[in-house]
């Protein structure tokens, strides 16, 4: 196997080469950018697509990171101990930093989730014609680059690095080629929103580093290494706030999912794909990787706090879900939901509540992007309107459409047999053995997402024939986009086993610490006070 | 035994030239520029004296890498030639060297007479590196004073704009209370510890009960006022944005970037060596003072329209972050704040590279409102300011995260967790000022006809104008009418392209690849004996 740099720079890589051949290109004079008016380009639905060559690349790039992601899921079993592939070089010795990536079963879906979304974004791109396309598709590979890094890091500072870079693609993406009225206001809201939760993340992640490093030894960020180091548990607490902030920032958790929907609004819908598929699972997969491992005590601690939030997410996400008309927003407000369910089964601190989380993170990638990419779709059916008000009737000469649609919102509100179903029952299995009342309600969630997820179904698909809708088939390039997420939608729900075998170890790991420290929290309530047993620990 | 001393008595005081070369070197060329700038040919003075004074800056460097690993005391223990001053200088003399180059075609090189103009920039160079050096309170007096006086006379080196004059006046008045606070201190430390050395004074307040001494205390309070004058940290820098304003801006970047060099190299040669022994004194106050900077800076930055007083704020804001490597008195906070300097050097060149091409081009002075657009038509300046605004951000790849990362680490492991967190805090507000700034380039389009128009006719009229352009000192209040006034008609200027390139460039390789700079950094670190 190739090593991990390879499929994490890849598409930047192919971006810049892209680039530097447009520009050469327009230097020699080869126009590459064909004149065509916009918003015809998806109409017509002519077989060969225009690739302009920054796309092209990007799009080769995509792919063959994809490519790679696929052999490494096939190539890591079952039953591997800890991290492959690894890569470990001193990035900056005065701080102890290392380039250190790896893949274990915590993120060897989460990167194939990533290519495969933003090969079908990169794809979608393709499709529609960008002001300044070597540009656009720098920040958009940037922004793969990124999230990969944070995915595959493993030493604390590189995670943070890759963590706070991955916003300012996407600062780009949506400020210069975002949807108006706000634009501008929306990105610069999304931006400090998530850089506000990403740097107190900063702080907390040197704090880690250093209190770690005064039991002696040198100062090392290097995860595994840390894992050996516990903190004590006042410094553990206040870390693991921070930490929690940027990561619900992310997500968006319910306080704090204030960006979202004008951010969601303001995103081309290529990029919202992507942005709503995998960056919220960053913040999720954080709190897997760095959180349960690193500060175990305080998440122990925290558990019940985590767990409310959850709750209301879940509950606040599915409410606002199907009162809202705008499509888009439908699908936001579900992600709070669904990041309500992963974060619940985190924080349940027990294996099946994790494992759980994990699948429906994955889960939850595949089935978000393409039901945006279907908003789409559906709004240039119904005269450009995202209103659901203003949709209705569009199956009748789309039955290919419809079927794709009905699939992936089944799988949206977790039916039997889907995949997401697995997931979500994980979780609550998960959190009935950790908080019994938690669980009970959390149950109206999964009820609550048939709703949503039916109504905004019934509304556009079937229902009477909105004013200014032309019902017509899915065209075969926008066929290529959805119809490979959604065979893997189909391959999960047949064979979740691949994800949950693969992952069982390594999040059985992951919450180890924090399970015992949750159960004797737990014990240590009812008899003896917190502190005695800490420092008992401590002295050993 | 007699006739060596003979002899020595004889030979008179030891000069050591070598170590004094890269002084010498400034000032020398200091001297070559005035007397070349008398010389009537245009040419001689608008290309060669800048020529001449790069030369100067260049010598200066080579000197002082000659230097390198040196370690001695020179003119009888009066400045110290160590890896510290080194480095120092090798970031103040790039500093400046960047800054001669945005010099170059500017109004007020041409206005001031380019003899003198960089005569005067050389010789406040000189006294940078003299503080940098410092090991006796009237050297550093001598320094603070030396890199001073030129400046005021440079900030109103535009001699036809109100605003210039009155920014090099407000400097001089300000600058003179600050020498005054300054000198005060010192002489009061004089009175209690009987000392000017830095190193006897460290003995004294280490060993008597000086250190609860009201004397003592008065005077460290009257250093930390006058010194926090020089270096703009809060609430001693009303003048900064002001005076960064109205000063001609490639003197606003010179100041911006080397006195804060040379400000922060005295900080750490008389905080963290004469007074080490008083650091439970100072070291709470400077910390209280660094997070009221960080807050004033950041806050009063947001909302700001011209860029140079957004600059200001940001550079009084910056000054609080490295301050923080400063409070905790170990060597890793002296590498961290260095490591800072330099990566300081970079993102704010880069930025005012931008804001000077900016000036040339359009009408619009340095206001927001000259960026609009900029993405599209002019992206060879766009990166540039783009990787200034996200590395004095902090965002990572660019050298800021880093040094931000390094001065966090230094905060922490010095027991000022709760200063990192100030430090995190402040990187936040600032989003607030620096992401509109790169929205302006990206996402807003040019002003009607305006920038386009202006550019054009730019490139259209080759050679120097010689009309006054229109700077409208980028006050906020710019308006229609500024659009009859004449665009500054310079030709194409591949100097000021270059700086922004360059600094844009560094910013991000240091931000990758930051190695080199740590090993630098870490000689310098290791040249404060007396740290842990």
């Amino acid at each position: 196997m190739p090593p991990l740099s390879i499929i994490l720079w890849l598409p930047l890589g192919s971006a810049l080469v892209g680039a530097a051949v447009s520009l050469l290109g327009r230097r020699a004079g080869v126009v590459e950018v064909a004149e065509i008016p916009p918003g015809e380009t998806s109409a017509s639905g002519a077989w060969p697509i225009r690739l302009s060559a920054s796309g092209g690349f990007a799009l080769l790039g995509t792919l063959a990171a994809l490519g790679l992601a696929i052999a490494y899921i096939a190539d890591y079993s079952p039953g591997s101990h800890g991290l492959t592939h690894v890569t470990d070089v001193v990035w900056i010795a005065e701080l102890g930093i290392h380039y250190k990536l790896g893949i274990d079963g915590l993120n060897v879906f989460l990167v194939g989730l990533t290519t495969l979304l933003f090969a079908a974004a990169v794809l979608a791109a393709n499709l529609r014609e960008w002001d300044r396309p070597p540009l656009f598709y720098f920040n958009f590979m940037l922004a793969e680059s990124a999230v990969l890094g944070a995915l595959l890091a493993q030493d604390l500072a590189l995670f943070v690095a890759f963590f706070d870079l991955m916003l300012i693609p996407f600062y780009f993406l949506v400020g210069v080629w975002g949807n108006e009225p706000g634009r501008v206001r929306a990105t610069i809201k999304l931006v400090i929103y998530t850089l506000v939760g990403s740097l107190l993340m900063l702080a907390a992640a040197v704090a880690t580093g250093v209190l770690a490093a005064q039991h002696g030894g040198h100062i090392t960020f290097v995860l595994s290494s840390l894992q050996h180091l516990p903190l004590s548990r006042g410094s553990q607490e206040w870390i693991f706030l921070f930490f929690a902030a940027a990561f619900l920032v992310k997500m968006p958790a319910f306080p704090l999912h204030g960006w979202m929907p004008d951010g969601y609004k303001a995103m081309p819908i290529e990029v919202l794909m992507v942005f709503s598929g995998v960056l919220s699972k960053v913040g999720a997969y954080g709190f897997l990787r760095i959180v349960l491992p690193l500060y175990p005590q305080a998440a122990a601690h925290f558990q019940t706090l985590m767990l409310v939030i959850a709750l209301a997410s879940i509950v606040y996400g599915s409410v606002v879900a199907f009162t809202q008309t705008d499509a888009r927003l439908i699908a936001g407000y579900s992600s709070i939901a669904q990041l309500g369910f992963i974060t619940l089964g985190i924080f349940s601190l027990n294996p099946q509540g994790a494992q759980g989380a994990l699948l429906q993170m994955v889960n939850h990638g595949l089935v978000v992007a393409p039901l945006l990419f279907i908003v789409a779709l559906l709004a240039q059916r119904s005269g450009g309107s995202e209103d659901v008000r203003e949709m209705g009737g569009i199956a009748f000469r789309a039955p290919v459409l419809a079927t794709i649609f009905l699939i992936v919102a089944l799988a949206t509100l977790a039916m039997p047999g889907s995949s997401n179903f697995v997931g979500e029952f994980l979780i609550l299995l998960g959190v009935f053995k950790a908080k019994l009342v938690i669980a009970i309600i959390a149950f109206s969630g999964v009820v609550l997402a048939s709703v949503y997820a039916l109504r905004l179904f019934i509304r556009s698909m079937h229902n009477r024939v909105g004013p200014r809708v032309q019902s017509r088939e899915i065209s075969v390039r926008d066929g290529l986009v959805l119809v490979p997420i959604v065979s893997v939608i189909l391959f999960m729900a047949l064979y979740p086993q691949l994800a949950l075998r693969r992952s069982e170890r390594s999040v059985k790991a992951a919450v180890a610490t924090a399970h015992t420290d949750a159960t004797r929290h737990v014990e240590s309530l009812a008899s003896v006070p917190p502190e005695q047993t800490v420092g008992v620990k401590e002295l050993r | 035994m007699t006739p060596i001393l003979a002899t020595a008595h004889l030979k008179g005081p030891h000069v050591d030239f070598a170590g004094l070369s890269p002084l010498i070197a400034l000032l020398g060329g200091a001297v070559l520029a005035l007397m070349v700038g008398l010389i009537r040919s245009r040419f001689v003075r608008s290309q060669v004296v800048p020529a001449l004074s790069l030369a100067a800056l260049a010598a200066a460097a080579g000197l002082s890498i000659w230097q390198w690993n040196e370690h001695k005391s020179i003119v009888s223990g009066a400045l110290r030639i160590d890896d510290l001053s080194l480095v120092l200088n090798l970031i103040l003399v790039t500093g400046a060297a960047l800054a001669v180059l945005l010099a170059w075609r500017s109004l007020a090189a041409r206005e001031a007479a380019h003899g003198e103009f960089h005569a005067l920039l050389l010789s406040s160079v000189a006294g940078m590196s003299l503080l940098a050096a410092a090991q006796n309170t009237v050297a550093l007096f001598v320094g603070i004073e030396l890199l001073s006086i030129p400046l005021y006379v440079l900030c109103a080196s535009e001699l036809r704009r109100e605003h210039s004059l009155e920014s090099g006046l407000k400097y001089l008045i300000v600058g003179a209370v600050g020498s005054a606070t300054l000198l005060y201190g010192l002489a009061m430390i004089y009175g209690a510890t009987g000392a000017t050395d830095f190193a006897a004074i460290a003995n004294a307040l280490s060993r008597g009960s000086l250190a609860s001494d009201p004397l003592t205390l008065t005077g460290v309070a009257l250093c930390v006022v006058g010194l926090g004058f020089k270096a703009s940290v809060a609430p001693f820098h009303q003048w900064t944005p002001d005076v960064y304003e109205g000063a001609p801006t490639p003197v606003t970047a010179f100041m911006a970037v080397a006195t804060k060099v040379a400000a922060f190299g005295v900080f750490l040669r008389f905080f963290d060596v004469a007074l080490i022994s008083v650091q439970d004194d100072w070291g709470p106050a400077l910390a209280v003072l660094a997070t009221i900077t960080i807050v004033v800076g950041n806050v009063g930055a947001l909302g700001q329209s011209s860029l140079k007083r957004m600059l200001a704020y940001s550079s009084v804001a910056q000054a609080g972050y490295m301050l923080a490597g400063v409070v905790v008195a170990t060597q890793l906070g002296v590498r961290a704040t260095v490591f800072y300097l330099a990566v300081y050097v970079f993102m704010n060149m880069a930025a005012f590279a931008v804001v000077v091409a900016r000036e040339r081009e359009t009408t619009f002075g340095d206001s927001l409102q000259g960026l609009r657009g900029l993405g599209r038509e002019r992206p060879l300046l766009a990166w540039p300011m783009t990787i200034s605004m996200l590395a004095l951000a902090g965002i990572p790849a660019t050298a800021g995260f880093t040094g931000k990362f390094y001065l966090i680490d230094a905060a922490v492991s010095g027991g000022y967790t709760w200063l990192g967190v100030v430090i995190v805090i402040g990187s936040m507000i600032s989003l607030g000022y620096y992401l509109p700034v790169i929205a302006a380039i990206w996402m807003r389009s040019a002003p009607a006809g305006e920038a386009g128009a202006s550019s054009r006719g730019a490139l259209e009229t080759p050679g120097g104008g010689e009309g006054l352009p229109a700077l409208a000192g980028g006050s906020p209040e710019l308006d229609e009418g500024a659009l009859a006034a004449r665009p500054a008609a310079n030709g194409p200027q591949p100097e000021v392209l270059l700086v922004g390139l360059v600094a844009g460039a560094a910013a991000i390789f240091f931000g990758i690849v930051p190695q080199p700079l740590f090993e630098l950094v870490h000689h310098a670190g290791s040249a404060l004996t007396g740290l842990f």
